[in-house]
């Protein structure tokens, strides 16, 4: 049985690193999107901003209240209700808000690094100034501040996993099924548990070697830290790519569609890329949109490998991350295995 | 001497579709056995019930004897009509790799050697032509050394010579004492590999039997071809077996010298008429009233 696995382990293997531009794009990729993005920032091209408000908005400090609502008049600015000063600044310093701000006592806090902070407090300063009356003033926030790509990175880490498992595995075996070659497997000894096996298991190793890779890349372009532990971080991401495939292979457990899988891959990665806080915090969407994205593997890996990097949890502090994903690859893999066919359907 | 394969009343059903039925043959160890007829007769789906691909209504497959069981898939070889290969794998990892899968196996040097794949051995699967790939099939079903071999249309698109070249690869194997099940649409391909014949049209078994046997049972007179632009004169001058066979008239006689006459005195083009001897193409058109590739 292990020569079985091992041989359409390596075969996998070879067929991955042979497919130069699949495999170029998988090691690219993630390289593009962080250098692009660290460019967009700098460009200043962004133009939505969070601003979190502390305490009621019912006693304005009288002095600095027009310069108060001519922010709030702002386009482009989403002003979200933030319960304590200091959940304000855990939040600002995670880049889930942009700016905090307390109009009962005229103090804001910003980020050091975050580009969209920066152009929030210039809006805030355009709103009313003149010399020699009184404005808000600036605070300090204590602690470390996380920079702002070190906050993008496990996003987008995590987001080129979720392509690599889902459209690496699913497209793959529904290929595979189209043009017969699983029918060829399947009049040999090999057995569907050996076949998943093997797949999971090539797919395991190039996501490890990607993902290596990427992290090695960026650590030398960025020099940013990891806080937590290394083992913590395999294993949130080990954890994270296994549920991920095993979602991969409930897609590719019966159709000969390329289109179909492609279509249904779609419909799956999106919402996760979207709603899974890769690119921007979901503070301040509805419940409904946060309870949907918990749905999602890709939010609890971003969560884990962003608590793990950012603020060094340790795997107590994850383990909601840890028994979701957990679960999620039990349950994906054992209905991937329960639905799958060597041959489409007659 | 005991059959290695007995097919007893086999029935599939697809919608709308009988597409096996009642269907039931022995083979006996060491032979190469066609399954002879057109697209559409059924041959496909009693190869994929015997390969254990697709489930029989009902019926009974017997393997030495006994039921199929788990050791049957290490002790069959198999080569489908249409497969793809692994995509960026070389003709010798592929070779490797299904070798692998099985306990018992072949030596490779065997089976590159009988399959002439040594020099395309380093090449990438996408880029060796049809009979290339056709012989590398053959090749992965000979991997687990097997007993009993299955070619489902082994030469279906080849051009004549890889299709020469894959009966003298096929013969090769007969000869080292191996059994074969070979379906075919080519009738001088099942005369030149088969030793025994079923012949199948609408899911049934029409007749089965040697080549020679089934020629001497339904091919005795001659069969006369015609090109012509005038058909209608043709046909109407004779009073025997008539069939358009593509743009070709070949009538079936028992009386030749009678029939030639008849053509001459209806005042037909015979420059273009040839005579020959009947062959398997000729025994089915005469049990079925239609051409194999119809």
């Amino acid at each position: 049985m292990l020569k079985r696995i091992w041989i359409i382990f390596l075969s996998r293997n070879r067929e991955f690193y042979r497919d130069r531009s699949g495999f170029g794009w998988n090691i690219i990729f993630p390289f593009f999107i962080i250098i692009g993005f660290s460019l967009i920032f700098n460009q200043n091209e962004r133009s939505e901003y969070k601003i979190g408000v502390v305490g009621g908005e019912n006693n304005i400090k009288k002095e600095i209240s027009l310069q108060y609502n001519n922010f709030r008049k702002s386009k482009f600015i989403e002003f979200l209700h933030i319960e304590s000063i200091e959940s304000g600044k855990e939040k600002l310093g995670h880049h889930r808000i942009d700016m905090l701000i307390d109009p009962e006592h005229g103090v804001y806090w910003k980020s050091e690094s975050s580009p969209k902070s920066y152009h929030a407090e210039k809006i805030l300063q355009a709103g009313y100034y003149q010399p020699g009356k009184e404005s808000f003033i600036a605070g300090t926030v204590e602690g470390r501040e996380i920079p702002y790509i070190e906050w993008l990175f496990p996003g987008v880490l995590g987001m080129n996993m979720m392509f690599s498992a889902l459209f690496g595995v699913g497209y793959a075996v529904v290929r595979d099924r189209k043009n017969g070659v699983l029918k060829r497997l399947s009049v040999t000894p090999l057995v569907p548990f050996e076949f998943l096996t093997a797949h999971i298991m090539s797919r395991m190793f190039v996501l490890f070697i990607t993902t290596s890779v990427v992290y090695a890349g960026c650590f030398l372009i960025y020099g940013f830290e990891n806080r937590g532990s290394y083992f913590s971080l395999i294993l949130i991401f080990s954890l994270g790519g296994f549920s991920m495939i095993s979602l991969a292979l409930i897609i590719a457990a019966r159709s000969s569609s390329e289109e179909f899988a492609g279509g249904a891959l779609n419909l799956l990665s999106w919402p996760m890329m979207l709603l899974s806080e890769v690119w921007f915090s979901l503070e301040g969407a509805r419940p409904w949109v946060k309870n949907v994205a918990q749905l999602f593997p890709l939010t609890h890996l971003t969560d884990g490998v962003r608590k793990i990097m950012n603020d060094g949890a340790s795997l107590y502090d994850i383990r909601y991350h840890i028994i979701v994903l957990t679960a999620m690859s039990v349950l994906f893999l054992a209905a991937g295995s329960i639905l799958f066919r060597w041959r489409k359907a007659d | 001497m005991a059959p290695i394969l007995e097919i007893i009343d086999l029935k599939k059903t697809f919608p709308g579709v009988k597409a096996v039925d009642g269907v039931s043959f022995s083979i006996e160890p060491g032979i190469c056995f066609g399954l002879l007829g057109p697209n559409g007769a059924g041959k496909t789906t009693t190869i994929e019930i015997i390969e254990g691909i697709l489930k029989p209504d009902s019926g009974r497959i017997l393997y030495r004897n006994q039921k199929r069981g788990k050791t049957f898939k290490e002790e069959v070889g198999i080569q489908f009509q249409n497969t793809e290969l692994p995509q960026y794998l070389t003709v010798f990892e592929t070779l490797k790799a299904f070798r692998t899968l099985y306990t018992r196996k072949a030596k490779l040097d065997w089976i590159v050697d009988v399959c002439s794949l040594t020099e395309i051995l380093d090449r990438d699967n996408r880029k060796i032509s049809g009979g290339q790939k056709q012989r590398l099939l053959l090749a992965i079903a000979l991997t687990n050394d097997p007993e009993l071999i299955i070619l489902d249309e082994p030469t279906t698109g080849l051009d004549p010579q890889a299709r020469r070249h894959l009966w003298d690869i096929v013969n090769g194997i007969k000869q080292s004492g191996r059994t074969i099940i070979l379906t075919t649409h080519y009738m001088e391909e099942a005369e030149i590999l088969c030793d025994n014949i079923a012949i199948m049209d609408y899911g049934k078994i029409i007749d089965k039997d040697s080549p020679k046997n089934l020629l001497a049972r339904y091919g005795e007179g001659a069969t006369i071809s015609i090109k012509s632009e005038t058909p209608e004169k043709i046909i109407n001058a004779v009073s025997c077996n008539v069939y358009m066979v593509d743009d070709t008239i070949e009538i079936h006689t028992d009386s030749l010298n009678e029939c030639i006459q008849n053509l001459a005195h209806a005042g037909a083009d015979l420059s273009n008429m040839t005579v020959r001897t009947p062959n398997l193409e000729d025994v089915f058109l005469k049990l079925t009233g239609h051409t194999l590739r119809a």
